[in-house]
């Protein structure tokens, strides 16, 4: 039910993301969606993987140092507002999000929202509750 | 109390008066010899109008003149030796990351008493002749390898000497040859217990009970680590290549501070001024080779900081025992006229979950201000996914190297993994504006 987030600490120099983005390319690993949040100093990339284990053996083995997160894929109409809904059912039943990410796949009429909470068994019952449509970790990479 | 086996219990546990005693006739005899036989001291001797006969034993030890890491700088390579070249056998020297390294020679007398003196200092740890120790410090000039390799024999043990180096390989030996015992630094030690983690190897693939740590200062909390992640008995040696090497003191199990070895160096805690304290209190430690004979030296200044306790111990040695160092003076810095010493830093990260022990600190100028930037690795068994959880981590870090330290250093956050391990003694400490001034001199 829930889907396994990929997240890994990168220092903020110079070649440092295009090293890191090589090093998946050379090791076959798809990228189905990703997000990177930054300050001056560090950011943190966070992504979905086909494969996420043996995506954490490569990271880990060039010496970075991944983790592996639970996180909620939401499908949502590609149409304005539809993510405002889906949040507001979240807000009403008391679950703050850490942060989220958004990606489309092969210009589809759904968007997919990638969502990190502390609550997330809540967060999960909220939206099955009120229909929201939720991805398996399966469906995910076969999109 | 703990009852531990004790290498050679007569003077080990011999009574105050009895060392007292023996510490005279010792230093009696040495200053007879070091004013005969080395140049150097008769001349300091004389400057100060002190005669060998006006030394009765260590109550007069005060008249006699102090020995500085410098003087060994000056009398480069074998000026200070107290015998004939062909009664030397062995030759050590430190590193020396400044300047010429300085060296010690060995009589064959000499190399017997440090077997003994680390026989009796690995015995604190449990060593005994079934035991199988793991020595992964240096082999060569360091005294560290040699010194607990010849200690490790004297008791009859099996000796490992695996020096360091090659993470990998020392795990499959530690745990093919069954080690009870490892020696090495306690930077290399975490070194090994993370490569360990990292390869998934468990405690009970290992045979590890203790291991003696030395050569570099390290914290209680750094202690801590080491035990939890080898589930050992982490103990402390101390030693100095120009006193001997390791096993000048020794932790015994109580983690009482080190026995210092009394019958063969004479300990006294001075001053910045080099006033003679009183135990207790503390000071820079100063020692007198009372017993060697290839490169005795009266009254050598450590620049370690520490104090004294005579006080009986549950062990049963009677020897004196020194605190564990925790500050160098030599490894002092003052960043904007504050002393900060860098096993504060290790202390305060210690008390950190979510940060691993190793850092380096760098030090710089930048428009005519000291700056400090303390680099700071994250365990990545804790990181987050998060900036907000990481930049509060980052956040607690910076507040309390300000309350310790009193001075603000930037904090940055390096990935797992990222700042230099070694094998030997870790470099804590990058200071650009020292760089400065030796470039500016090799200009001249």
């Amino acid at each position: 039910m829930y889907v396994k987030q990929i997240s890994v600490f990168i220092e903020n120099t110079p070649g440092r993301l295009a090293d890191f983005t090589r090093l998946l390319g050379d090791h076959q690993i798809d990228l189905i969606s990703l997000s990177i949040a930054d300050t001056t100093t560090f950011g943190i990339l966070r992504g979905i993987v086909k494969d996420y284990d043996r995506a954490v053996d490569v990271i880990n083995q060039a010496g970075y140092t991944a983790c592996l997160t639970d996180v909620l894929t939401i499908e949502v109409p590609d149409v304005p507002g539809a993510l405002a809904k889906v949040l507001g059912i979240l807000s009403e039943s008391g679950v703050s999000i850490e942060y989220l990410y958004s990606f489309l796949r092969d210009g589809g009429k759904e968007a997919f929202i990638i969502l990190r909470t502390e609550q997330i068994d809540k967060a999960y019952e909220t939206l099955k509750h009120n229909h929201v449509r939720l991805l398996s970790q399966e469906e995910v990479c076969a999109l | 109390m703990i009852e531990t086996p004790i290498w050679a219990p007569d003077i080990e546990k011999a009574s105050r008066d009895e060392l007292r005693h023996l510490q005279d006739k010792r230093l009696r005899s040495l200053v007879k010899r070091v004013y005969e036989h080395v140049p150097f001291y008769r001349k300091k001797m004389d400057d100060l109008g002190v005669e060998p006969e006006d030394i009765h034993g260590v109550e007069q030890i005060h008249l006699l003149p102090f020995t500085e890491k410098q003087d060994l700088r000056d009398n480069y390579p074998f000026g200070l030796f107290a015998v004939p070249q062909e009664d030397i056998v062995r030759v050590h020297a430190s590193s020396g990351t400044t300047g010429k390294p300085t060296v010690a020679g060995y009589t064959a007398g000499d190399i017997q008493v440090w077997a003994d003196l680390m026989a009796r200092s690995l015995t604190c740890a449990g060593v005994t002749k079934k035991s199988v120790v793991h020595v992964s410090y240096g082999y060569g000039l360091f005294t560290g390898g040699l010194g607990a390799h010849y200690g490790v024999e004297r008791i009859g043990a099996s000796v490992i000497p695996v020096s360091g180096g090659n993470t990998e390989r020392q795990l499959t030996l530690l745990e093919d040859f069954k080690a009870t015992t490892l020696c090495c630094t306690p930077s290399y030690a975490l070194n090994i217990a993370e490569a360990m983690q990292k390869q998934g190897i468990t405690l009970d693939r290992l045979h590890l009970a203790s291991g003696v740590f030395g050569a570099e200062p390290w914290t209680d909390g750094m202690r801590c680590k080491i035990e939890e992640m080898l589930g050992i008995k982490a103990l402390d040696v101390y030693g100095l290549t120009e006193i001997m090497g390791p096993g000048v003191s020794m932790e015994c199990v109580n983690n009482q501070g080190l026995h210092i070895w009394e019958d063969c160096f004479y300990p006294e805690i001075i001053d910045e001024n080099g006033k003679q304290l009183p135990n207790g209190q503390e000071g820079e430690i100063v020692f007198t080779t009372i017993l060697k004979e290839g490169m005795p030296l009266l009254r050598y200044r450590t620049h370690d900081v520490t104090t004294l306790d005579d006080a009986p111990c549950a062990c049963g040695r009677t020897h004196v025992r020194m605190k564990r160092v925790r500050l160098r003076t030599d490894d002092m810095l003052i960043i904007r006229g504050v002393n900060v010493f860098p096993s504060q830093v290790e202390h305060v990260l210690m008390q950190i979950k979510g940060v691993m022990p190793y850092y380096q600190i760098i030090v710089d100028r930048k428009q005519n201000m000291d700056t400090m930037e303390v680099q700071v690795e994250l365990d990545s068994r804790l990181i987050s996914d998060t900036v907000r959880e990481i930049e509060q981590l980052k956040t607690h870090i910076s507040h309390e190297l300000a309350a310790n330290l009193l001075i603000r250093a930037e904090v940055k956050l390096v990935q797992p993994g990222s700042l230099p391990r070694t094998d030997g003694k870790a470099k804590r400490v990058i200071d650009r504006r020292r760089d400065e001034g030796e470039n500016s001199c090799s200009k001249r």
